[in-house]
């Protein structure tokens, strides 16, 4: 059965003989972001893409998704875990109706897609110059919190805001540690298929609110 | 029908659709100016395009050693890797991982390389019930049309169209032509299929060997839906998109929403390594990816063309090509239009079968300012121009010379009699300037739409002897 995968590679090139640049080490010159303008930029750019961003400290965090949520009518919350929840010292009032991501997707499916409002996460970290959060989810973070409630509630942590991909890659030592799944999230969901007519809230998302917390 | 038949049908048909030219008018106009904003620095994306153009030669040149890199690193990982040498070898292979999995139903994130292998219809017919889910996609497959570009599959419909089509399949939904409405719609009918579905399917933007990851750019989060929730994912990807270090994907993300679509970047963009591991509670439990050759290792061995594997699928060539947008992508008859289609299918499928498209090209250059990987297509165009009618020796080509035409040799071999021998030549620039009343005005299709060309009343020798030039 690996007659294909021989015959494709012997019928490729046999390494390069030309003399095709293996490798462009130039860097990008640029003067580096103040850690101030690298909150500024990460907003900016989320809200130039329709995402709502919100400046906090880990006091008002847990007074901001308290008071928020109930004005929005969100009362369904999904988070990872109660270790998650409690790092992040949130505290969820009685109002709220809380599900912990602790079970297999198999055993709880039509639960996920139809009764639940938000999901919470942490992030391991934002892109400044482009607008993105950086997720990588696990075991006690799964993926689809980010992905299938209506509205997906992400929490960066203002030092771990970097200035560009390549930077954090690099930094935080990607390719020695890759994890099963690692997102990269600028935005709400959205689409232009229809006559080039900007639409959020495909498939995704519809609304994604970024917390900084310092 | 001949290939050059029929592709001329097409664009009569193309040319007389006003509606149609209008929308593609608009939809290259914002592609274009959307584009244009996100580089304003001119330095800096020549910059980026050198950056880039490198990452991807390097790719092409080192293809064998990485896709064995690739591989290891993947099956390291727990996913599967596949081999296919053609679109029938790949569509049985994902056909009996399916059937081994027991998955009937299937949802189906953008994917180029599935159109190229016909993976639909190939499914559809072996009783699967496949869906796209990429919302442009979807109305394509609504209305079981193709896409007319390769970024935006289904520019070439506007809301009414889709409203209409929306109210034939879905009678219970109400009406409604309202963009963000239908987009509401869809959301509704595809969430249900996600959820349920047994498989999903999905391309690949970039493969890194040196990990193992599959990346996949998209602004949905169809191709998220369709690579997480079910319990089995296959990535089916042509070889040439494997890049060697994973540090080579930031500046290629960067480029590629800036060039395809004018975005800084795109919503999502999801890197996979693996299997769900043991004690992660979501994601697919089985990944399998398949390798698509389909004559792309063919063209690899020729250096001087080689250039088109660099492709990134942008679609900017095609957005800015002026033949492109006066035809849209349908009259070209291929999965892949534009600029880069012309290339790419004449070479995968030879010139015998796709070789009539290197006529759509006025050579203008503005495809090769604009690609961020700096594939040269003009030139390889003309290249493939010359090999369907000369053909040169090439084993990289197919239907070589198959273009040629009796006529058009015999006049071109008669050009080379009179102009190589200085007597012929002296008494034909001598009949044909004295007789020049004598040529038609009307020379067939060539006079259909330009003058037709008449000889002087004196040959350029004569002028200038008359000038005072001599020997000049």
């Amino acid at each position: 059965m690996n007659s294909s995968r021989d015959n494709i590679l012997n019928n490729l090139l046999k390494h390069s003989i030309e003399n095709k640049p293996s490798k462009v080490v130039e860097k990008e010159s640029h003067n580096p972001l103040s850690s101030k303008k690298k909150i500024e930029s990460l907003k900016n750019m989320l809200e130039s893409v329709r995402a709502e961003v919100h400046l906090l400290t880990s006091n008002s965090l847990n007074e901001w998704i308290n008071s928020e949520l109930p004005k929005r009518n969100l009362s369904r919350l999904l988070i990872g875990n109660d270790t998650i929840q409690s790092n992040l010292g949130l505290t969820f009032s009685d109002d709220f109706d809380v599900t912990f991501y602790t079970e297999n997707i198999e055993k709880w499916k039509d639960k996920l897609f139809n009764e639940i409002d938000v999901g919470i996460t942490t992030t391991t970290g934002a892109i400044a110059r482009t607008g993105s959060l950086v997720l990588w989810p696990n075991s006690e973070e799964p993926r689809l919190i980010s992905l299938v409630p209506d509205v997906h509630i992400a929490i960066v942590k203002v030092d771990e805001i970097y200035e560009t991909f390549s930077e954090i890659v690099e930094k935080q030592n990607w390719s020695e540690n890759m994890p099963t799944n690692a997102l990269l999230i600028s935005g709400p969901s959205k689409t232009a298929d229809i006559e080039q007519v900007l639409a959020y809230g495909v498939h995704g998302p519809k609304e994604l609110i970024v917390l900084i917390v310092s | 029908m001949s290939q050059v038949n029929l592709f001329t049908k097409r664009i009569n048909k193309a040319l007389s659709n006003n509606q149609l030219q209008t929308s593609f008018r608009s939809a290259m106009s914002y592609l274009m100016e959307g584009r244009l904003k996100r580089f304003p620095d001119y330095d800096k994306l020549q910059l980026s395009r050198t950056k880039s153009n490198s990452i991807r030669a390097n790719s092409v040149s080192n293809l064998g050693d990485l896709l064995v890199t690739l591989e290891n690193n993947l099956t390291k990982n727990g996913v599967k890797v596949h081999w296919a040498e053609t679109a029938t070898q790949a569509n049985e292979i994902i056909h009996s991982v399916l059937k081994k999995a027991n998955a009937k139903t299937v949802v189906k994130g953008k994917s180029m390389v599935s159109e190229e292998i016909e993976l639909n219809e190939y499914l559809i017919d072996n009783g699967i019930d496949i869906l796209e889910t990429d919302l442009g996609e979807f109305l394509i497959q609504l209305d079981d049309d193709k896409p007319s570009h390769i970024v935006m599959p289904a520019i070439h419909k506007n809301k009414f169209e889709i409203a209409r089509s929306f109210a034939d399949n879905f009678p219970d939904l109400e009406y409604t032509e309202d963009v963000d409405k239908l987009t509401q719609q869809a959301r509704l009918v595809l969430r249900d299929k996600f959820s349920h579905a047994d498989a999903g399917i999905s391309g690949v933007n970039f493969a890194v060997a040196e990990t193992g990851t599959l990346c996949l750019v998209e602004n949905e989060g169809n191709g998220r839906m369709s690579t997480t929730v079910p319990n089995l994912h296959i990535a089916v990807t042509g070889i040439e998109k494997v890049v060697e270090k994973l540090e080579n994907i930031p500046p290629l993300f960067d480029i590629l929403p800036k060039s395809a679509t004018g975005q800084e970047c795109t919503t999502y963009f999801n890197m996979i390594s693996g299997p769900r591991k043991d004690n992660e509670k979501d994601g697919p439990t089985e990944v399998h990816l398949v390798l698509l050759d389909n004559g792309r290792s063919r063209v690899s061995r020729d250096t001087s063309l080689n250039d088109i594997l660099n492709c990134i699928r942008c679609g900017s060539c095609i957005n800015h090509c002026p033949v492109y947008v006066k035809l849209g992508g349908h009259a070209y008859g291929t999965v892949y239009p534009g600029p880069v289609g012309i290339v790419f299918e004449s070479l995968t499928q030879g010139l015998d079968k796709a070789g009539a498209l290197t006529s759509a090209c006025t050579m203008c250059g503005a495809c090769a300012q604009v690609c961020p990987v700096k594939i040269p297509l003009p030139t390889l165009i003309n290249r493939l121009r010359n090999e369907s009618i000369e053909g040169v020796d090439s084993d990289s080509v197919l239907g070589k010379g198959s273009l040629k035409k009796p006529i058009e040799s015999s006049i071109w071999k008669g050009w080379r009699f009179i102009y190589s021998n200085p007597l012929v030549y002296l008494l034909f620039v001598k009949t044909m300037t004295r007789m020049r009343l004598l040529v038609p005005t009307n020379i067939g299709k060539w006079s259909k739409y330009r003058n037709t060309p008449k000889p002087s009343k004196r040959s350029i020798e004569e002028i200038a002897r008359s000038e005072g030039f001599i020997n000049e």
